[in-house]
């Protein structure tokens, strides 16, 4: 009788779990991961995103940010832990069908990472593309999500002629164009003067209001206070502080 | 349908634009594609002087005088059905005079001593060539084996030492021949092969870009073939279009050294084929390359 109450109790708190996994749009659990004996870059990392939130993940470089995000579009495999996004594991999808999973993840990189080869219009529409979009849905939004960010003017411009706050507008529209659920911003404005890092936060708060989930790394704190959403604190690869309107001090 | 056609564009167009390195890839593929076809003329011209040397060497047996015409015949009849023998060719004691007179019509003492001697004194005989010079020997072993009362003797053992050596020679030529076109052929191949995978090596970052925005794999390998295919034709067609030209003007020359080969009339009668041989190696080249170099960088 005794067991069999526990284990009512166990399958509750589980099912209690499961929920919780089922409502966030990104759940990590007790992710740990380390490069070689002598590097941690995270430490049992557990931590819930919820859908449209904005969240800024903090810390000084080194700390595990960057691979924060690359364990999320799994550029790289945890040692340890489980990575849940809308209620599927990262790490149990076929690695020749990781596309499907990128799809549904726009990422912003502190290099831009456009194509060299293709005009600011290709780059976005490659996106499209890569994911079957039809020519006509191409030819609507590419024009639209580059004028969102302000870059209609140039589409037809090849990377090298674009100035780095231009670039990274391309990166964003190209991020947003097949409208995923979540953007990732890694150090977004780590290459931008002050101006540009300010068009490029605006930009991201307005994706955020649109209602698509924004996780930013950074660790630039003038930009963490004027945003004023959800921080997470990260030192030496493990969460010290997880605040709504979150300040970073340090 | 969308996806093959956007594969196909891409592939094209990259091509075009990355025009530079394009244009050094299919330059490399074509100095590959010239040795190789140069390879191809080599062996042609070397097959028709080895087998004109191989036509220059045969074995003659001579016959008693009083030898019956059907006893030679006999014999000429055992060896056409010897799995060596390529040819038998009968020369009567006539035949043998007549040629003899044409030989020295000019001297006047041999034409005389004839006269004085009163009946032919030439043997008639079996002209015998075989499938490979090497295989003189078993022909004639064969023939002295049977022991016919009719054969006087067999030149082949007055001539071994020289058709012998001959033989050696060819084999050494052949053999020696295939292996350079082997080695040759294999550096042509792998100077391509490597050209071909430094420049997607250039673009590895894009592929790894490509990745991580979510294009499956295929959709980055695609265009990589496509343009590998475009390499290998066009290094072909440039190749095809620089041996119309330096054909023509060496032919000529080479029909002095050897009459029995003329190049340009070879290469226009294979060029189908020669063309084939060249347009197939360069793509299976392009495709294959372009392959392996993806593969390598699309694990992100």
């Amino acid at each position: 009788m005794l067991s069999e109450s526990r284990a009512g109790e166990t399958s509750g708190f589980q099912n209690h779990v499961a929920e919780i996994k089922k409502r966030a749009m990104i759940f990590f659990d007790n992710v740990s991961k380390f490069y070689n004996h002598n590097s941690v870059a995270l430490k049992d990392v557990t931590l819930k995103i919820n859908p449209k939130e904005f969240v800024s993940v903090v810390g000084s470089s080194g700390a595990g940010k960057t691979t924060f995000l690359k364990l999320l579009i799994r550029e790289e495999e945890p040692s340890r832990g489980k990575i849940i996004f809308d209620g599927a594991e990262v790490g149990e999808l076929d690695r020749r069908r990781l596309h499907l999973l990128r799809r549904r993840i726009g990422t912003i990189f502190q290099d831009y990472k456009l194509l060299s080869s293709k005009t600011a219009y290709e780059n976005v529409a490659f996106a499209m593309e890569a994911s079957g979009k039809s020519d006509e849905e191409i030819d609507e939004d590419v024009p639209q999500s580059l004028e969102i960010v302000g870059l209609k003017d140039k589409m037809h411009n090849f990377p090298h002629q674009l100035s780095g706050g231009e670039k990274q507008r391309v990166a964003i529209a190209r991020a947003i164009v097949n409208r995923p659920d979540v953007i990732l911003a890694d150090e977004p404005t780590g290459n931008l003067d002050p101006i540009n890092t300010w068009e490029i936060i605006k930009l991201l708060q307005k994706i955020n209001e649109l209602g698509t989930t924004v996780v930013l790394a950074s660790h630039d704190k003038e930009v963490i206070n004027m945003i004023g959403k959800r921080v997470v604190v990260l030192d030496k690869g493990m969460v010290v502080s997880d605040k709504e309107n979150g300040k970073y001090l340090v | 349908m969308t996806t093959l056609k956007r594969i196909l564009k891409t592939g094209f167009l990259n091509f075009k634009r990355n025009g530079w390195l394009s244009a050094a890839t299919v330059m490399v593929m074509v100095l590959s594609l010239f040795v190789l076809g140069n390879l191809i003329f080599l062996s042609a011209f070397a097959s028709t002087i080895l087998a004109e040397f191989g036509s220059k060497i045969d074995v003659s047996v001579y016959f008693a005088s009083d030898a019956p015409e059907e006893n030679i015949f006999a014999v000429k009849k055992d060896l056409e059905s010897h799995p060596d023998v390529a040819q038998v060719q009968y020369v009567s004691r006539d035949e043998a005079l007549q040629v003899f007179r044409a030989r020295h019509k000019d001297e006047e003492l041999i034409g005389q001593a004839l006269e004085e001697l009163g009946e032919n004194p030439l043997q008639a005989s079996l002209n015998i060539r075989a499938k490979n010079p090497a295989q003189y020997a078993a022909i004639s072993e064969f023939l002295s084996g049977k022991k016919y009362p009719v054969i006087d003797k067999i030149n082949y053992f007055e001539n071994k030492l020289v058709i012998e050596r001959l033989s050696t020679i060819l084999n050494s030529v052949r053999g020696g021949g295939s292996v350079l076109v082997l080695v040759l052929s294999i550096i042509a191949i792998l100077v391509s092969v490597n050209t071909i995978r430094m420049a997607i090596y250039t673009m590895r970052e894009e592929i790894g870009i490509m990745r991580l925005v979510g294009a499956a794999r295929w959709f980055i390998r695609g265009p990589f073939l496509v343009s590998g295919v475009l390499y290998g034709a066009s290094a072909a067609i440039l190749t095809v279009l620089i041996f119309f030209p330096l054909v023509w003007l060496i032919s000529p020359r080479l029909i002095l050294l050897m009459p029995s080969f003329d190049l340009f009339q070879y290469f226009l009668m294979n060029l189908l084929e020669f063309s084939a041989i060249l347009f197939g190696t360069g793509i299976l080249i392009g495709v294959f390359s372009s392959f392996l170099a993806v593969r390598k960088y699309l694990d992100i």
